[in-house]
């Protein structure tokens, strides 16, 4: 039976806030907690963008002069996720920094594996958030995952006294201050404030595009006041991130039943459980996409859900499943529709889904793109270059 | 066994594990609830189900986030070393159950949960880490999770061909990569030595590295010895 979605969305969706669900305001506590001493407040730089979020409280986004967050399985096995962020960031004149003092924010072994504890987390939380502070930067967080869980380490910081004097005396041993950022700032909301911006940059016309969006739980369920929500995108009933931006480049992006499903990811279990993340990423997100809204390319933006569910797909695929969508992250999406080179700034070949049908659609030659990219590939070969550089990615 | 009120409400032994005395499971679940987080995560359950329903493990295990949440807040001591055992290591933690109307967070419980059951060297926890230990080494040790060079297609086989793709081209591939910090196989990015280092000492102060000696001895030996080094040539003390 086919789920009557627009019917549903028609009937549920409108926007009212109640005043009565207004939860504190976070950013009270953390300025009171400066003024006591307990630690400095990393102001958000200006210029930044006012964002409503899911109670009404406005979030400020900072556009310029952000300090890269990096995301281990971003970089790790979808590094296109990453080069699009930096290059989208550049195209807009952007000023950053790409540290190497940065550790992962190790909450994926943690939900994993529960190898840690809350003053080890809420340690590595502030090192780094400490690390930012000295380069003059703000932090844009890439994963969704670090970003859910350093807000949960941030309410643990607030609440609970005891741990701030634990965390306190291991920074001090590294010669660190407690630094807490004004907001904690996800790079998907970067680009929610930017959407219109990069689609004045655009380059390559996505209006026949039919894309579905596949919201990170670690993005607006951790947390989840923090998130953004935008009354015109979805009523204001599901978070605006990716959706926002989606549209605002003109592709249609249609609902499905299943949207508030998490992916599979499942932390420990895509590493060494998957069948069980096979199995939810392509009968419960992939399938009902397909059925429902048969999408060009399915959208997200978090490390873990593109992972789950583009690798997921070929194993379904010989079993007959009603899978074979392209899955990326919406910077990636974003960076093509700007002209990024599919291959040096996408890096769509580290993807197992196939994408060749989707750039076709949007009218990308991947074939001349590819033999270009292979072409880089024999340079440093031979030993011309070295890297490939951000000056090669635009030749 | 001690006469207690959730032991009234069922036959003694029901929930299994009998050959397990009554004060160890005590001890667990006094442990559990000692965590700062626990009354920050549990209030009060309606049995409604909600979490039930959203939860991607309910829906391919015998598992229950709503019964989690419950033997917890009713206190059955036998019940909750059951899950301990048995039912904690199929969460996603995705945290979908969150959507509590009672502000319950049953996968923020479990994780305490799953912290006593690694604290205390419990079968369950050895076993779910079975194959992962690999994973705790590379992100204690590198301060990243996952490498470019853990791409392997015997690793990963339901992945598609292009795990072998990547596996093959490896090193030119990282190097076709504009990012500076990029250019890594055996780490997600370029980490800075001192960085790495401080991380260790955090491993160290935080207790996080004494919780792999109760699930592995052997794995705890090496990340030690390699810490203890490289705090030793960075002349950092501890």
């Amino acid at each position: 039976m086919t789920i009557p979605v627009a019917a549903l969305l028609k009937k549920k969706e409108k926007f009212e806030r109640d005043p009565q669900r207004l939860p504190e305001d976070f950013r009270e506590e953390v300025f009171r907690l400066e003024e006591e001493g307990e630690w400095i407040v990393d102001r958000v730089p200006e210029p930044f963008v006012e964002a409503p979020t899911k109670y009404g409280r406005s979030k400020k986004v900072p556009i310029a002069n952000l300090w890269h967050h990096k995301s281990c399985g971003q970089c790790g096995h979808i590094p296109g996720y990453s080069t699009s962020i930096f290059w989208v960031m550049r195209k807009l004149g952007m000023d950053y920094n790409d540290p190497r003092d940065q550790t992962s924010c190790t909450a994926w072994n943690y939900y994993a594996s529960a190898t840690s504890n809350s003053a080890a987390q809420a340690a590595v939380a502030m090192r780094n958030f400490a690390a930012a502070k000295e380069t003059g930067y703000f932090p844009l967080i890439h994963c969704g995952t670090s970003y859910g869980h350093y807000k949960e380490v941030r309410e643990e910081l607030i609440l609970h006294p005891e741990l701030r004097r634990e965390v306190r005396d291991v920074l001090a041993k590294l010669g660190k201050p407690m630094v807490m950022p004004e907001e904690i700032v996800h790079y998907s909301e970067w680009f929610w404030a930017m959407r219109n911006e990069i689609a004045a940059k655009q380059v390559v016309n996505v209006d026949g595009i039919v894309a579905t969006v596949h919201p990170a739980c670690h993005y607006y369920k951790l947390v989840e006041g923090d998130a953004i929500y935008d009354p015109d995108v979805y009523g204001g009933q599901r978070t605006a991130i990716v959706t926002g931006l989606a549209e605002a480049l003109g592709a249609e992006v249609r609902s499905y039943s299943t949207w508030f499903d998490c992916c599979g990811f499942g932390f420990r279990h895509i590493l060494v459980q998957r069948d069980f993340t096979r199995s939810f990423a392509t009968m419960r997100k992939i399938e009902v996409m397909k059925e429902e809204a048969n999408p060009d390319v399915v959208l997200t933006h978090d490390t873990g859900c593109v992972t789950t569910l583009d690798k997921s797909q070929f194993a379904a695929q010989a079993h007959g499943r009603n899978v074979g969508v392209p899955v990326m992250s919406e910077a990636q999406f974003a960076a093509l529709a700007m002209g990024a080179h599919p291959y040096r700034v996408c890096q769509l070949h580290w993807h197992s889904a196939d994408y060749r049908p989707l750039l076709e659609k949007m009218g990308i030659d991947w074939e001349a793109a590819w033999a270009e990219f292979q072409e880089d590939l024999k340079r440093l070969e031979r030993g011309e270059i070295e890297f490939l550089s951000w000056e090669d990615c635009d030749a | 066994m001690p006469v207690t009120g959730s032991a009234l409400l069922k036959a003694p032994g029901v929930a299994g594990f009998d050959e397990v005395s009554y004060e160890v499971k005590e001890r667990l679940f006094e442990q559990v609830k000692a965590d700062l987080r626990f009354e920050d995560y549990l209030y009060g359950c309606y049995e409604c189900g909600i979490c039930v329903a959203v939860c991607p493990s309910a829906r391919f295990y015998d598992f229950s986030p709503r019964r989690i949440a419950q033997a917890v807040a009713r206190e059955d001591v036998e019940l909750v070393y059951q899950q301990m055992e048995e039912d904690i290591w199929e969460c996603s933690q995705c945290f979908s159950c969150v959507r509590c109307p009672r502000a319950n967070n049953p996968g923020g419980i479990i994780l305490i949960m799953r912290e006593a059951a690694i604290n205390n060297g419990m079968a369950s926890a050895k076993e779910a880490l079975e194959g992962y230990t690999r994973i705790i080494y590379k992100i204690m040790s590198t301060g990243t999770q996952v490498s470019p060079d853990m791409l392997q297609p015997d690793a990963f086989p339901d992945w598609g061909p292009e795990v072998k793709d990547v596996s093959d081209n490896l090193e030119l591939w990282r190097r076709a990569t504009p990012p500076e910090t990029m250019h890594t196989t055996s780490m997600s990015w370029d980490v800075a030595d001192r960085t790495l280092v401080e991380l260790y000492l955090i491993w160290f102060e935080t207790g996080a590295l004494d919780m792999i000696k109760q699930v592995d001895e052997g794995l705890h030996m090496i990340l030690e010895e390699l810490m203890e080094e490289r705090l030793e040539e960075m002349g950092i003390q501890r």
